[in-house]
């Protein structure tokens, strides 16, 4: 049939940011023990108190068991052999672009991310990852004279120790999760941003990480703060190479907004998400949390996941502040054997908490795709109220779409809505598009891209326009 | 068969000129379930006509419709659809519509998130496209449909809504009759257009579709009732039954089936059957 035809052809779609590169790497065992974390720390020239951070998180992960309880099944990964830094040779510090590998640099402009800030998007500074190390971060000087920090964490530690000793782990502690304190142990680079008080951050601000080593995880750590009366924009990107192994990439990102204050945190996922038959792929396991720790402050997450075997992520936010207010805005497509379970959690503790959820799901070939979401209303939060919205969209015969809401409330003021749909792409919707003379792959993807629009709106411009091409490539053809 | 007859032949392109649609011994059947729902469908439609196909339910009316717009769900199994002198049975449903062929759907679907204006010029781009005509940028695209809303009657505010989504019966069929209006196609093929209508609604749409017909095009009505053919006056009436055409006529067959009923030539469709 036509339809299944279509579904072949989309799933055929190439990944275009398959690509290896070829650097040289520094020599660094496989494996993980005390050593190798304290090899890391070494490594990045780390003050004792980071060291120290980073045993503490080794040894309780060592007591903590791999978590089961998602709607995935997978081979684990395989903690003994992997590789936990990987850095490419001649780095680490650099302050001009000349002294960038010129493999990586044209690595960065394959991904259209080009490090030269002439040729970059306007208005956005970018810090690009490059497996376990920060390679570059663009328009530093600019973003300084607003007073904005914005650099890699390796420099942070160095440079701004009581910053991060005052935040690092405040928000997700290194005992939250066994790949959180796994991540606390090993992180190797990822963004710091720190946007002072009464200031708007003058432009966007994004990171680019690329897993490009095989053999090595991605424990990337990022941590925003918006001091009072601040705002900032950020947007993270992500592509790995296809492999036939499983690569883990297991982050650990923190967010934390003061009175008045507002991060908007936007991610597009587009790891390897592996073969037909399920090979190779990034495990996408990650912790995403933020703190509204201030009154009216504001933390929003979009994210558009797209890519990784197996994703695990449920961007969150605690809400403490009074008339503090949490949003989530997703769109998670999967595809192939793809596996993705991912939602948020938002816990509502001051009063007059304002919280919204919106994520749509799609799910194609023999995917399976859950929204996983909590909403908890504290005994103390009065007038909390939140409205979630989960909306699944099949296409084919062979994917499966699962909602599992959690409501808990201690609190008798508290409002809690919840609204879901299932829907299919069906054949008679392709063909009333079709009958108008939009093929079969444009249909598929004007119906996608509607069912979608109120979480692509939220983007951030200036990715918007990639995001509605990510789809398009994603959902080629993706038809029921 | 083979004709090497020139006059037949000299016939033949002459009648390339006119025939807009001509279906020969169509059989189909939906796909992969071996049930043969047309059962040899002759039909010959010219420029300028209006043919109206009336049937008791489940005789094969909208069946046909689809079947000629090229619906995946059906197979044809046997004969032919010969759309301006070509076969088509071998183009996708977006090739038929770039050629001209349009259906106004029985039960219109709905695209949430997407808006009419969004979807209509897609379509009239991409059809406007593959013919060789000028595209419309976004703001020439709305002078051009605004214009057309006053055909069937229709508030600007419902450009910005959702295609169908949220719509009354009676809106998604006028969206389809203003959908017709922004496409001018050749072939209009329009199925069960008055269900769901009330008598103003049945006859703004009905005007609507009369000022759209003229010499260069062709209008094949799918209708239940007789209803309909009192606002647009059909040249030729045909009664589908069992998956045939069982009778053909003029405008007046329809009254004549008002009256009887259907059952007046099912009894004739049987006897038709035995004979053979």
């Amino acid at each position: 049939m036509s339809e299944t035809k279509a579904l072949e052809t989309m799933i055929g779609e190439e990944y275009k940011y398959g690509f290896t590169t070829d650097v040289e790497y520094e020599d660094f065992p496989k494996g993980i023990n005390e050593d190798v974390v304290r090899l890391i720390s070494e490594k990045k020239d780390e003050p004792e108190w980071m060291t120290e951070f980073r045993l503490k998180a080794y040894r309780a992960w060592t007591e903590m068991e791999e978590p089961t309880w998602f709607n995935a099944t997978y081979e684990k990964p395989k903690f003994d052999t992997l590789q936990y830094y990987s850095a490419p040779k001649n780095k680490p510090k650099l302050n001009s672009l000349d002294e960038v590998d010129p493999n990586i640099r044209e690595t960065y402009e394959k991904l259209g991310i080009p490090l030269e800030e002439q040729k970059m998007l306007s208005g956005v500074a970018v810090d690009a990852v490059f497996d376990s190390v920060s390679i570059f971060t663009t328009f530093k000087e600019k973003l300084a004279e607003a007073g904005v920090i914005f650099c890699s964490i390796s420099e942070a530690v160095k440079d701004h120790p009581e910053l991060v000793k005052k935040y690092m782990g405040s928000v997700v502690p290194v005992r939250d999760n066994f790949y959180a304190a796994l991540n606390s142990a090993v992180f190797s680079d990822g963004s710091f941003c720190y946007v002072p008080k009464d200031t708007i951050c003058p432009m966007e601000l994004s990171t680019y990480f690329r897993i490009n080593n095989m053999n090595s995880g991605q424990f990337e750590r990022t941590l925003i703060i918006a001091e009072e009366n601040s705002h900032v924009s950020y947007l993270e990107g992500c592509t790995a190479p296809m492999y036939d192994e499983h690569q883990l990439h297991a982050a650990v990102v923190e967010l934390i907004a003061l009175d008045n204050a507002e991060i908007k945190y936007s991610t597009i996922q587009n790891w390897y998400s592996g073969d037909e038959e399920g090979r190779g792929g990034i495990y996408n396991f990650v912790t995403k949390r933020g703190a509204c720790r201030g009154k009216n402050s504001k933390i929003s997450w979009t994210q558009l996941e797209t890519g990784s075997a197996v994703t695990l992520k449920y961007p969150s936010v605690i809400l403490q502040g009074d008339n503090s207010v949490g949003e989530f805005f997703s769109v998670a497509v999967t595809n192939k054997r793809q596996q993705a379970d991912t939602g948020t959690k938002m816990i509502h503790i001051g009063k007059n908490t304002k919280s919204t959820i919106i994520s749509k799901g799609i799910s194609a070939g023999r995917s399976d795709n859950s929204y996983r979401g909590q909403v908890k209303i504290s005994k103390k939060a009065d007038n909390a109220r939140n409205y979630s919205q989960c909306d699944s969209m099949l296409i084919g015969q062979t994917c499966g779409a699962h909602t599992f809401p959690y409501i808990e409330s201690a609190n008798p003021t508290g409002k809690i809505e919840h609204e879901a749909t299932t829907s299919r792409v069906g054949e008679d919707q392709i063909f009333y598009l079709q009958q108008r003379g939009i093929s079969e792959d444009d249909a598929i993807s004007l119906i996608v891209n509607g069912f979608c629009k109120e979480v692509l709106k939220e983007l951030p411009m200036e990715f918007a326009v990639e995001a509605n091409k990510l789809l398009g490539i994603k959902l080629e053809g993706s038809v029921g | 068969m083979r004709h090497t007859n020139k006059s037949f032949l000299k016939q033949k392109l002459n009648q390339k000129e006119t025939i807009v649609l001509e279906l020969k011994n169509l059989h189909a059947e939906v796909e992969g379930e071996g049930i043969e729902i047309l059962k040899g469908v002759n039909l010959k439609v010219n420029k300028g006509e209006i043919h109206a196909i009336m049937g008791p339910n489940g005789s094969g009316k909208s069946t046909l419709a689809k079947v000629v717009a090229g619906h995946p769900e059906y197979e044809v199994t046997g004969g032919d659809i010969i759309y301006n002198g070509e076969s088509i049975l071998e183009m996708d449903p977006d090739e038929r519509a770039h050629a001209g062929v349009f259906l106004a759907f029985q039960y219109p679907v709905e695209v949430p998130g997407v808006t009419n204006t969004t979807l209509l010029r897609e379509s009239y781009n991409t059809i406007a496209a593959s013919r060789g005509r000028e595209e419309l940028d976004p703001l020439e695209f709305d002078d051009y449909i605004r214009e057309k809303l006053d055909l069937v009657e229709m508030n600007p505010d419902f450009l910005e809504r959702s295609v169908n989504a949220g719509f009354s019966g009676g809106e998604k069929k006028r969206n389809e009759i203003f959908q017709m209006a922004v496409l001018q196609p050749t072939l209009s093929l329009l199925d069960e257009t008055d269900s769901g209508l009330d008598i103003d609604a049945l006859r703004v749409v009905s005007d609507g579709i009369n000022k759209l017909h003229g010499e260069e095009d062709a209008i094949v009505l799918i209708t239940h009732y007789q209803r309909l053919l009192n606002y647009i006056i059909p040249d030729f009436v045909h009664v589908m039954i069992g998956g045939k055409i069982v009778k053909s006529g003029g405008k007046e067959l329809a009254f004549e089936l008002e009256e009887k009923g259907y059952d007046w030539l099912e009894s004739l469709a049987k006897v038709n059957g035995e004979a053979k």
